[in-house]
Formats: structure tokens, C-alpha cells, sequence
């Protein structure tokens, strides 16, 4: 039986359009820095990238920074501007190492505006806010314009983690002065993302060398992967968000009538169509990981970071539900997915639920 | 001759096409194996880590490293920023004994600018100038070498002139006041062999496209015993044993294990076979154009690289000349800019010679019908510039080329 993959958050199958984009790339020989008619075909196929990368994110082409990915696009973005940071303590861990007390967040994820407020005026030194569209655990989506208005409205600038939400919610993250974005989350290959640059924002490259990138991030510029990236962004606009938020809600509430004590986490706040996050009390998240595995079937618990450890979830914590953090189990739709995904997981948590409450 | 498509590819410093059997090694992970490799809790999170491993493992052994020394990172630029400014910042943030680096005025411009970076954090910098030949002065190395010294940087082989720098020598200069050795080996990995336990290297950078793999991965080497400690350049996820986090990009790393693999297998035959290519293409163009000089050392050199001062003809028109051939006038990241090469003026070119300059770079696809094409087509192109700048060089002369 083939296997059912519902990971989609931590990394999604590559898209077929992606795979004939990195494959067209793949065959051009120069390097895109080169002056040559080789080197002027790799340019071409780069800026066509950036253009539909642009597009994805509602930017000018020249606001693009091609990167290796969003954890070196967000520490680009943190240490690139030289100010001082706050961010939000539900974010990814390559922001939260930056910053130092995180704004706190209510019961459903979502940022409290009043505290980030309060943490906006007690310095006067120039402050950039760090929030994330959508949460890649629960996938609470931030009230992003909110933020923005109030940053603003602090001489502050916004950086904002996209890389779940974009091509996933058309959302108010477009707003923001520094969006990070990933290619292999859409769809894309693994090794390539992007900063979001907006014009008029000062920003300092961390890696210096050959002037690549508008001088922002130096280092040949991965093709095939920024053309799979393109690919994959442009390819978001015909996914079928209605039918994943079918199958999304089909099985929230299949878990819930199996075992009313779940807890869905975010359940009441605005949230990504593909993702659910559910915790039962007396259901350890690793064991059932492994449960479903065993059924063919992949979800997650921790964090798809370093490997093999299962931490338990800092953002169950920071939503003040501790008590779930080593029980919030994570399915994540996407492009690939089937309505018969989501009956599967749904079979298989009445068995192994049913099995472990015994 | 033989009929050769065109544009034929002539560059290949700054990039190397894909071989078709490295793609073939990627290919099942393109289109089935997309886990992320940190996702230890389901299979095919634990397929992509299985693959991450196995690649690890063939790029150590194309450099006499174990797997655990190997840190994957987005390329050479990063890998280069990454050993210095992590050297650095380290030894800054944990011993504050150390607070020179010394490296080379022709290194890579990456090299030289993270150099410069750590000089605004407050460390010191020597940028030793290098022979005419395009060697590494050991007599100066050692005299700058001192055990305030926390990193001595220099490739492994130069990136516009192909020559080779004595790197066991400069490794004990190193080892001997107790500072790290860093070469940027992006060209000379999978051109020629590299060992860091016979050389006694502590870092050491790759790049996956210089050696007909993939765009966006490279590797660092870290040595374990003794261990060189880096300070990260990101934070994050705390992949990579902490030193580099980020997904790491499965499909690509597959393809740079594979690409090591099989440069490790054909090194010696290619650069034979290369090294024979260029002998063709300089006796050739010697016979057919005068005025023409092989820049750096004659004999330590990269097998497929030329850099040739063409006296009279500059550099760019030369280029726009034969739209049929792909070269260059120097390294790709800056091969739009106007100022002369740091490489070509410190080996003692002028910038009217460093303008005059084109780099060839024969790769493992060159064959002898492309080379013969290249050496009529590039005689026509300087003859036609020649002819349009008057006051050059005319007649033949083939004894100018030493080949």
C-alpha cells in the first residue's frame, strides 16, 4: 500500500511542475554571474524565477534575495538590519536564537497586541518585530496587519516569517518590510529560498563574496532549486485550499468524536486550511508517531529540526498548554493529498487511540 | 574536423555542467524520496537521512575525512565564510588568545571579503601578496605566521590562473604556531587529489557545481581530532551538529556525494586527459597567433585551466567576438565588473594585461574536435581585433606560448 504522507508542513513531496523546472535548469550549463551566452540563459532562467517569486509574494523582483532557505533567510533578516529584535514566542527556533524576551501570546498562539505595544514603547531604540504569518505547528495565522499598523506606527520594521503561509493564505504578511520564504515547504526543492527585501530597507549581507544577489547574499545562486522554488510558488495559485480545509475539518472531527477530550490546538483562531494540530491528554505524542508510521502513515510530534530528538512543543508552551506539549500531534495536507489521506488518518487514530486508552 | 555543437562550453571555473550520472543519482529523490531528513519519525524522513549519510560519507573519502567532518552548507562561499568568521568568532567568544588571520592576495573574492568582515569586528588581517608564478611565498607565510595568529587561509588551487599552492607546506607553517589551515578547495576538489590528513588541513571548502554536481550544496570540512571549533554563522534548528542549521536539502547533498564519488574514480584519467587537451589547444592557437602568454606556474597548475594574456586584444571584444565559444575574462561573480582582476595584478599584471586577459576552463565534457574549434575560432577573433586595433603584434610567432 503506498504510503500516506501528511508532513506537508516540514517538507512537501516536490511538485511535478517543480521537477521540469529544475530539470530544464539542470541542463543549462553556465553559471548566472557569467558574461557568456551560457551564463546569460542560467541569468535568464534566474530572473524569470525571481519574477514569479515576486509574484508569490506581492514584492518587486529586485526585493527578492535568493538564499539557501528560510532559516539562513531569517537570520539574514535578524542580523542583516542591526536592530533591536522582538519576537514572538510561538516563532521558529532560527528567530527565536536571535531575540531576547519574546512578545507573549494568548491561549490560541496569536500574538498580544497589547504587550507587543507595551514592548515597542519601553525603548527608544529602533526595533524590528518579528512575527510569523502562519504557525508551522498549529498553523495560527497572525493578525499581520495589525502588527504592521502598530509597528508602524513605532518607527518599527516587520519581518515576517511566510514560509507556511505563503501560497497557503493570501493573508496581510504581503505587508511586511522582510518576508521570508521557502521553496521546499510549496513544493519546490530543498535549497532554496528567499528574503523579501522591501525598497528603502537597509540591510547588511552576512555572507560576503561575490556580490551576487544585488550585493545582499553572495554565492552562486543554486538554479535548479530557485527554479523548482518559482515553479512550485506558481503553481500554489490552482491548489484547492477548500478541499484540504475539507479534509482537514473531516478528520478534526473524526478525532474528536473518537475521543471528545482532544484538544485542537489554535482550533479557535484563524488558521492554515491544511493544518491540524491535536493533542489528547493521555496520548503520548512520540508513541503515536511511531503508531502511525507503522500504519504507512507520516505525521509529526517535535519540530522536524535536529534530528532524531523529540523536544517537547514550544509553542504548546507558550500557548500556556504545557500539559499537551509532549501529546500535540500534527497533520499537515498539501498539494499531494487525497480525501482518502485523511480517512486513513482517521482509522488509524481510533485504532491506535482505542488500543492505547485500554 | 569533426562537427561540434555550439555554444561550446569553455568555462568550466566557474561552473561545471551536471553529469548525467550524478543526476541519475539524484533523480529518485527528486521525484519520490522529498522527506526531510530531520523528520526522524517517519520513513521517509528517515530514507532522505539514510541517503544525507551515505553522501557525507562519499564526500569525506574524496578528501581523506571521515563523514562526522563533514558539514554540508548552501556552497564554497558559504563553507568559506563559515570556517573563517567561525574560527574567528570562536576563538573570540571562548579564548581571546588568537586575533590574526592571515591569507593570500589572490584568494577568492569570498575569502577576502570575510577577512575584511572580521577586520570591522576588530581582528587583525595579513594579506601576503603571492609569487609571480602565482605560488604562495612560504618564506613570507612564515614570517607572518606568528602565535598570535588564530587562521591561516590559502586554496587549494586559484580560481582564474589554476595554479596550486604548496598546501602541506602551509599547513605545518600553520600547525607549527599552533593556528588553524583553511583551503578553499572549490577548484581543486575532484581535480586533483586532496588529502587532509596527509596535508594536516583543519578546514577545508567544496562546492558541489565546480565538480559537475548540483547548485547549492558545497561542504566543510571540520577536522574532529584535534577538533577545530567553529562558532555558526546561523541559528535555527541546530542541524549539521549545530554548526550550519537549515533543512538540509537531501536531493542536493545525494548529488554531491555522488559527484565526489565519481570525481574520486576518474581524477587521475581526467586530468591526464585534460591536461593533454591543453597542451592541444595552447600548441594550436601558438601556431595560429603571436603575442600570447600563459599567465601563473607552468607546471603546478589546475590540468583544464588557461589564463592567457593575449597582448593587443582586449579581453571583452575578444568575447563578443566568438559568440560560439563560452569563456570568460575572469572569475564568474565578477566577471560584469570593470576593475582588473586582484588575481592578474598580484602576479604582476598590469591592468592594460589583466584587460587583455581570457580564462579557459576544459572540463570533463571538452573533447579535442571542441578544442580545435575554439583554437581556429579564437585565431580568426584575435586576428579580426588585431586587425580593427592597430600597433599589435602580427606576426606569427609560436615560440611565445609555452605549452
Amino acid at each position: 500500500m503506498a504510503r500516506v504522507y501528511l508532513d506537508h508542513n516540514a517538507s512537501a513531496p516536490v511538485r511535478p511542475e517543480a521537477r521540469a523546472a529544475a530539470a530544464e535548469a539542470m541542463a543549462v550549463a553556465g553559471n548566472a554571474s557569467s558574461v557568456h551566452g551560457d551564463g546569460r540563459r542560467a541569468r535568464a532562467l534566474l530572473e524569470d524565477a525571481r519574477d514569479k517569486v515576486a509574484a508569490l509574494a506581492g514584492a518587486l523582483p529586485r526585493e527578492v534575495v535568493f538564499t539557501s532557505g528560510a532559516t539562513e533567510a531569517n537570520n539574514l533578516a535578524l542580523a542583516g538590519c542591526g536592530r533591536r529584535l522582538l519576537a514572538s514566542a510561538v516563532e521558529h527556533p532560527s528567530v527565536l536564537a536571535a531575540a531576547g524576551s519574546p512578545i507573549p501570546v494568548d491561549g490560541e498562539g496569536l500574538i498580544d497586541l497589547a504587550a507587543l505595544e507595551r514592548l515597542l514603547g519601553e525603548d527608544d531604540a529602533p526595533a524590528l518585530v518579528s512575527a510569523m504569518a502562519a504557525n508551522n505547528e498549529t498553523g495560527a495565522i497572525q493578525p499581520l496587519g495589525e502588527i504592521v499598523a502598530l509597528a508602524r506606527r513605532h518607527g518599527a520594521l516587520v519581518h515576517c516569517d511566510a514560509v507556511q503561509a505563503a501560497g497557503r493564505s493570501a493573508g496581510p504578511w504581503r505587508e511586511a518590510d522582510l518576508i521570508s520564504l521557502s521553496g521546499h515547504k510549496l513544493g519546490g526543492l530543498q535549497g532554496a529560498g528567499a528574503l523579501i527585501v522591501r525598497d528603502g530597507v537597509a540591510l547588511d549581507a552576512c555572507q560576503r563574496g561575490g556580490g551576487q544577489e544585488l550585493g545582499r547574499r553572495a554565492g552562486t545562486e543554486p538554479l535548479p532549486a530557485i527554479a523548482a522554488f518559482a515553479a512550485a510558488a506558481a503553481a500554489t495559485a490552482a491548489d484547492d485550499l477548500d478541499a484540504l480545509a475539507r479534509w482537514r475539518d473531516g478528520l478534526q472531527d473524526a478525532i474528536l468524536a473518537a475521543a471528545p477530550e482532544t484538544v485542537v490546538l489554535a482550533g479557535a483562531a484563524p488558521r492554515l486550511a491544511n493544518t491540524l494540530c491535536a493533542a489528547h491528554p493521555a496520548l503520548d505524542a512520540e508513541t503515536m508517531v511511531i503508531a502511525f508510521d507503522l500504519a504507512g502513515i507520516s505525521i509529526s510530534a517535535g519540530a522536524a529540526c535536529s534530528s532524531g530528538k523529540m523536544a517537547p512543543s514550544h509553542v504548546a508552551i507558550a500557548m500556556g498548554r504545557g500539559d499537551l506539549a509532549r501529546c500535540a500531534l500534527r497533520f499537515r495536507f498539501g498539494w499531494s493529498s487525497r480525501a482518502s489521506d485523511a480517512a486513513a488518518a482517521a482509522v488509524c487514530w481510533r485504532k491506535v487511540s482505542a488500543r492505547r486508552a485500554a | 574536423m569533426a562537427a561540434v555543437a555550439t555554444p561550446v562550453y569553455l568555462d568550466c571555473h566557474a561552473t561545471t555542467p551536471l553529469d548525467g550520472r550524478v543526476l541519475a543519482a539524484m533523480r529518485p529523490w527528486l521525484e519520490e524520496g522529498f522527506g526531510n531528513p530531520h523528520s526522524g519519525e517517519h520513513a521517509f524522513g528517515r530514507r532522505a537521512a539514510a541517503a544525507a549519510d551515505e553522501a557525507r560519507a562519499q564526500t569525506a573519502a574524496l578528501i581523506g575525512a571521515t563523514a562526522r567532518e563533514i558539514v554540508f552548507t548552501s556552497g564554497a562561499t558559504e563553507s568559506n565564510n563559515l570556517a573563517i568568521k567561525g574560527a574567528a568568532r570562536f576563538e573570540r567568544r571562548h579564548r581571546q588568545r588568537r586575533d590574526k588571520i592571515v591569507t593570500l592576495a589572490s584568494e577568492h573574492k569570498c575569502v577576502l571579503e570575510s577577512v575584511r568582515d572580521l577586520e570591522r569586528e576588530g581582528f587583525r588581517a595579513v594579506v601576503l601578496p603571492v609569487l609571480k608564478s602565482g605560488k604562495a611565498d612560504l618564506a613570507a607565510l612564515e614570517r607572518a605566521i606568528d602565535d598570535k595568529t588564530l587562521l591561516v587561509s590559502a586554496m587549494a588551487a586559484n580560481n582564474e590562473i589554476g595554479v596550486l599552492h604548496p598546501l602541506a607546506a602551509i599547513a605545518a607553517l600553520a600547525r607549527a604556531k599552533g593556528a588553524l589551515f583553511h583551503s578553499d578547495a572549490a577548484q581543486a576538489g575532484g581535480r586533483i587529489p586532496l588529502d587532509v590528513e596527509a596535508d594536516g588541513i583543519d578546514l577545508m571548502s567544496l562546492s558541489g557545481h565546480k565538480l559537475y554536481g548540483p547548485k547549492g550544496i558545497g561542504a566543510l570540512y571540520v577536522r574532529h581530532r584535534p577538533r577545530a571549533r567553529l562558532e555558526p554563522l546561523f541559528s535555527g534548528g541546530g542541524q549539521e551538529r549545530g554548526l550550519r542549521s537549515g533543512t538540509l536539502p537531501a536531493p542536493l547533498a545525494v548529488g554531491l556525494g555522488a559527484a565526489c564519488a565519481l570525481a574520486g574514480e576518474v581524477l587521475v584519467e581526467e586530468a591526464a586527459r585534460l591536461s593533454g587537451l591543453r597542451h592541444r589547444f595552447l600548441q594550436g592557437l601558438g601556431e595560429r597567433a603571436a603575442g600570447l602568454t600563459l599567465n601563473g606556474d607552468a607546471s603546478d597548475r589546475l590540468a583544464g585551466n588557461i589564463s592567457l594574456t593575449v597582448a593587443g586584444v582586449e579581453a571583452a571584444a575578444l568575447m563578443a567576438e566568438v559568440p560560439e565559444l563560452a569563456f570568460s575574462t575572469g572569475s564568474a561573480c565578477t566577471s560584469a565588473e570593470i576593475q582588473p582582476s586582484w588575481v592578474l595584478t598580484a602576479i604582476g599584471l598590469s591592468a592594460a594585461e589583466a584587460a587583455s586577459t581570457i580564462r579557459i576552463g576544459l572540463g570533463r565534457f571538452t573533447t579535442a574536435a571542441e578544442v580545435d574549434f575554439a583554437v581556429c575560432r579564437l585565431a580568426a577573433a584575435i586576428a579580426r581585433c588585431r586587425h580593427r586595433a592597430p600597433g599589435a603584434p602580427a606576426a606569427v610567432d609560436a615560440a611565445a606560448v609555452p605549452a
